[in-house]
Formats: structure tokens, sequence, C-alpha cells
């Protein structure tokens, strides 16, 4: 990548700044919202991966939480006394897998199981294909309430406690670490790790975006017949999609797991799937910059409803009229019907860029956004 | 040895719709270097061929060699790999993506970068790349739309979406190129510059297969024609002795009552 030198500036100041947002967090707001921003990442992660199904591959997808939820659970069987209940001889301590290996490990099977979803959805799109994910996605999130007898294998709905904490060389990131007289507590830890794999699933969509795979992807979404007339094999395509995606999702579950340290059914409702596609689609399907806008957009904003609501209410009633949770609903409904009627594409819709490049100064580089 | 001069040859291809004959016993061979010509009247199942030649449809009965090899019940891109490539009647460009991705479309099936080479970006992918962009930019330069490179295909004119779907159809390296009507909509200013475009795609050693309604266009462009009425072959030949066959006459003209 070339940047000229007022860009380098502009990413150097942009890189300083995230280094420096849970200390500034931390100081203006307070240490409840730096766990916030930490899930804000998670949910930008997730995001992206969504958005190589729905953004890159036009594939849209209800379940996609399932994947999420797949990582999640994988972690906390890995990391946990909790498999000492159900195999007590295998495994008298439960079993606590190192990190780096479980990570991998996740993505690798939530991208099984997006092979598994993917295989019997080829034929269908659109609304058909929307109907089998969300099904798919209940399916998962029903396994895992259900799966404590006759093994139990998930705890059922009380979920898995006392996950064993993200801990990377013998440093764990759940205790406060000292550094060079600096104090990182533990969500400033996991802040960098979050910003660290956020980087990673940017920097992999990117790749991805402007490849000859990322093209087939495209050209599946905008016409799967010429797509196919071209000698674009679209099922593996479609398959390798659903892969890719849910291997994101599976990443960004284990993240989940660890930081959280504890997993229950409940996170990965249809609600969370709804949500994680609002942000793809709010932010503008298919462009990077877009989905993380959504992302943090919709991951902070209910918050700092919360903040603001209720005390404002407070001291204007004396009590709580509205509760925040369904003033969030009616703000984001509205939001996604005055979307829809001014700025369908999303807030940063994928081509803006492209059409500024219109002239005739196209750079002879292969890639069309690496001004 | 001698040089295989028949590059598509169809034994016997039938399709069915249920209980309606879109093809019957439709055989006919293509040679190569030719421009053969499909015509026919409105429902006569000339695209119905075509999407069985490209894959999209399977034949009922009956089968088809290309390039000495038969395909029998065949994907789309399997095809296109042995090299049929086509465009669309009604156009089938990927109308969010610019001209120039169109064609580096095209180019997937003769390119090989995997997931790997995309995020590693090693050498040989970056090499393959600037190839694609090369090569789709100057098949951008043969059809003639060089300029709009960086538009988005559904911001062409409508003449230079035809001309993009056959660049992005040249970019897949095609033993044989198949047109459903290409000229259908233009004016006669961009029926002629199509026509010498197709001359010069042949004289390059590309076979042309066209279905097309312009009889003047086919019968000033074609080495052979077929012509289908119902499903069925009623004539092949060079153009002159085709357009004097009664039972074409009959067909476009209808039967007369003596």
């Amino acid at each position: 990548m070339k940047f000229n030198s007022k860009s380098k500036a502009l990413v150097a100041a942009l890189v300083v700044a995230l280094l420096l947002l849970p200390f500034i967090t931390d100081a203006l707001f307070g240490r409840g919202w730096v766990r916030i921003v930490d899930f804000a990442m998670l949910y930008i992660m997730l995001a992206l991966g969504l958005n190589i199904v729905v953004g890159y591959a036009g594939l849209l997808d209800l379940g996609y939480i399932a994947f999420f939820a797949v990582g999640a659970y994988c972690y906390a069987l890995a990391g946990s006394p909790h498999l000492a209940l159900a195999f007590p001889m295998m495994f008298p301590d439960g079993v606590h897998l190192s990190f780096l290996i479980v990570l991998p490990l996740a993505a690798l099977l939530a991208g099984g199981f997006g092979v598994l979803l993917g295989a019997p959805t080829l034929r269908l799109r659109g609304d058909y294909l929307a109907i089998v994910t969300l099904g798919f996605g209940e399916i998962i999130r029903i396994f895992l309430n259900n799966l404590n007898s006759p093994v139990n294998l998930t705890n059922g709905p009380q979920g898995i406690s006392r996950i064993d904490p993200v801990s990377v060389a013998n440093v764990r990131l759940s205790a406060t670490q000292n550094v060079l007289g600096i104090e990182f507590p533990s969500v400033h830890l996991y802040f960098y790790l979050f910003l660290a794999f956020t980087a990673l699933v940017i920097f992999a969509s990117r790749r991805l975006e402007r490849s000859r795979i990322g093209r087939a992807w495209m050209a599946i979404r905008e016409d799967e017949i010429a797509a196919s007339a071209m000698g674009i094999n679209t099922r593996n395509l479609k398959l390798l999609a659903f892969a890719m995606g849910a291997m994101f999702g599976g990443a960004s579950g284990a993240l989940f797991a660890g930081f959280q340290g504890f997993v229950s059914p409940e996170s990965f409702s249809l609600m969370e799937s709804i949500m994680v596609l609002c942000m793809v689609v709010l932010g503008g399907m298919g462009n990077i910059s877009g989905v993380i806008l959504g992302g943090v957009l919709l991951a902070i904003l209910p918050e700092v409803l919360r903040h603001i609501v209720v005390p404002l209410q407070q001291s204007l009633f004396g009590k709580t009229l509205i509760d925040p949770e369904s003033l969030r609903m009616l703000l984001f409904g509205t939001a996604l019907i005055v979307m829809m009627l001014y700025r369908p594409a999303g807030l940063l819709p994928s081509r803006v860029r492209r059409r500024e490049l219109d002239s005739d100064e196209v750079p002879e580089s292969i890639g069309r956004n690496q001004a | 040895m001698m040089v295989e001069t028949t590059l598509l040859k169809l034994s016997s291809v039938g399709k069915q719709f249920g209980g309606l004959s879109a093809l019957s016993d439709v055989s006919l061979h293509i040679r190569r270097g030719e421009i053969y010509g499909l015509i026919g009247p409105n429902g006569a199942g000339k695209t119905t061929l075509f999407n069985v030649i490209t894959g999209l449809y399977q034949p009922s009965v009956g089968e088809f060699q290309f390039n000495g090899q038969g395909y029998q019940a065949c994907k789309p891109h399997v095809l296109a790999r042995a090299g049929i490539a086509r465009t669309f009647q009604n156009i089938r460009l990927f109308a969010n993506l610019t001209a120039l991705e169109n064609v580096m479309i095209g180019r997937h099936v003769r390119t090989r970068a995997g997931v790997l080479g995309a995020l590693l970006r090693n050498r040989a992918t970056r090499n393959e790349e600037r190839a694609v962009v090369e090569r789709a930019r100057e098949l951008l330069r043969y059809v003639g739309i060089e300029k709009p490179a960086q538009t988005l295909a559904k911001h062409l004119s409508y003449g230079e979406q035809r001309r993009l779907e056959i660049a992005r159809a040249l970019a897949t390296d095609p033993l044989l190129l198949a047109l459903d009507e290409p000229a259908a909509g233009m004016n006669a200013t961009e029926t002629a510059s199509l026509k010498s475009l197709l001359q010069t795609i042949r004289d390059s050693g590309i076979t042309v297969l066209l279905i097309e309604h312009d009889v003047k266009l086919i019968m000033g462009l074609c080495d052979r024609v077929a012509v289908l009425d119902y499903g069925k072959k009623i004539a092949e030949g060079i153009p002159e002795e085709v357009r004097k066959n009664p039972d074409v006459i009959a067909a476009y003209l209808g039967a007369s009552h003596d």
C-alpha cells in the first residue's frame, strides 16, 4: 500500500488515537465504558465477517450469530472445567487448552459449520435463503439450550461459566498488568487484543475484496447465471463465502467467551443476528468502513441512550416513564425506515469512492482504492 | 495428422419442458474459424439451443461434442473452461461493478489465485493481477470502449453494454464465442461497427456463433446459416442458398395455401 505523506500522518494519528482510546474513555466516562467499547470491537468483527457473506457474495444470512455461538462454545468447552462434568474419567479437571490453539480451532469449527449451512442452501437465494439461515441459527441455539442431557455437553440454559481468561505468553488478560510503570487494567488489555484482531479482520477483508476470489463473489452477487457462464464455479465460491464469514464469526465468538468468562444460549438469539445484519446494512453493505461505522453506531448508541434517558427522565419527571430498551427499539426502527427512504445503500455506500475515481487519472496500480 | 475442422457438433439434440418440445432432433456442426448464424422466427428455439450449448440447460436427449470431447449434463462453468463463452439476449452484466471489473471477472477461469494468494498477495498473485488488469484493458480497447473503464456497467450506454458483454466473453479466451442477438436494439451505424468487430474477432481465429434477427447482418456476415422453426432445423447452408429455400420462406412469411 502506498500512502502519500498526508494520509500517512492521518493513519499515524488514527493509530495513536486508537491506542489511547481505552485510557481516554476510562478517564472521561469510567471503566464501564471501556467494556462497552470492547464489545463494540467484537460487534465490528462480527459485522465484517457477515459482510463477506451478505455484502460481497450477496447471500442473505439471518442466522449468522450461530457461528459466533459455535466459536464461543468451542472456546468455553476447551477452556473451562465444564467437561469434567460430562467426562470425569477423561478430563478430571476439564480441558484447558491454550488460547493460541483454541482460537484457530474455533474458527475452523465455525468454518465447518458454515459449509454445513451452505451446502443445503446452494440453490436458494434472497428471502428463501434468509428463512433457511434463520432456521439454522435457531437450531444451533436450541441445541445449545438442550444439550445438557443425556450427556451434559453445554450445560443447557445455565450456560458454561468459569471459562479461562485469554492469556498470551503467560500474561493473563484478566488481571491488571504493569508495563513500564503504566497500569493496564483487564478491560484495556482486552481492548488491545480485540483491536489487533479487528485490524487483522479488516486487512483480510480488504485483501479478499480486491482479489480474484472477491471479484467472483461480487459477480455471483450481481448475477449468478452470468457468473457461472463466465466460468465461475458458483457452488464452491458460495461455500467459500459461507466458510470465510463463519470463520471470522467463530474467532470473534472465541474472543467473546474468553472476555466474558461465561457463555449461555441467550447471548445468541435471533435478535443478535438481526443486530449484526443491521450493522452491515446501516453502514453500507460491501464497504468495510461503512460496516465499521454501522458496528460502532449500533453497539455504542444503545448504551449512550441508556445512560442519558434514565437520568434525564428522572430529573424531568422524577421517575422513569419510558424504559430505555423500548425507546431504543423505537429509535432503531425509525432510523432504519429513514435510512431505507433516504440512503438505501447505507451511510457509506460502497461505490461512492469508486465514482470519485471515475476521472481519467486512474492509477496504473491494481487496487482501485489504493490511493 | 489432420486437424479436426469441426469445433462443435450437435447430434440429435432435443430439449423438453414438460410436454413442450423446445428443440427436437437438432443436428449441426460448426467449423473452426467460421461465423455461423442461427436464425428463425420468435419462439423457434434459438435461445434454448444456446442455453443447451452453454450448459444452462441440460439436453433431454442427444449429445454434443466440443473440441473433440463429449459433454453431457455439464455445468456452465465447465463449458466456459472448455472454451465456450456467451453473451445474453437481455444483457446480463455485473451492473454495480465497473466495466474493467466486468472484464476482469471474465479472466477468472484462466487464472488461479485462491484465498491464500489473496491474503498473502505474494509475487505470483501480484503478477497475475497485473496481467488480468492489462488483459482487461486491452480487451476494452479491442471492442472500442476503453474510455469508460471505471464507469459502472449500469451507467454505460446500451451499445457500450453490448460491447462490454463481448469483451467479458472474450476475456475467457474462448474457442467459440456465442452471441445471442448482439445487434438487437442497435441503429444502422452501431450495427455496421458491430459487424466489423465480429469480423475482426473471426479473423483472430475465434469461431463465432450468432443468433440474430437482423437478416441483412446475418446474410452479410455469416459463412453458414442454420434456420430453426418450432424447435427443428429446417435448413442449413451458405446464406444465399438458405435465403432461397422454400421452407425458410414459408417459416418466415407463412406457407401459401394453394
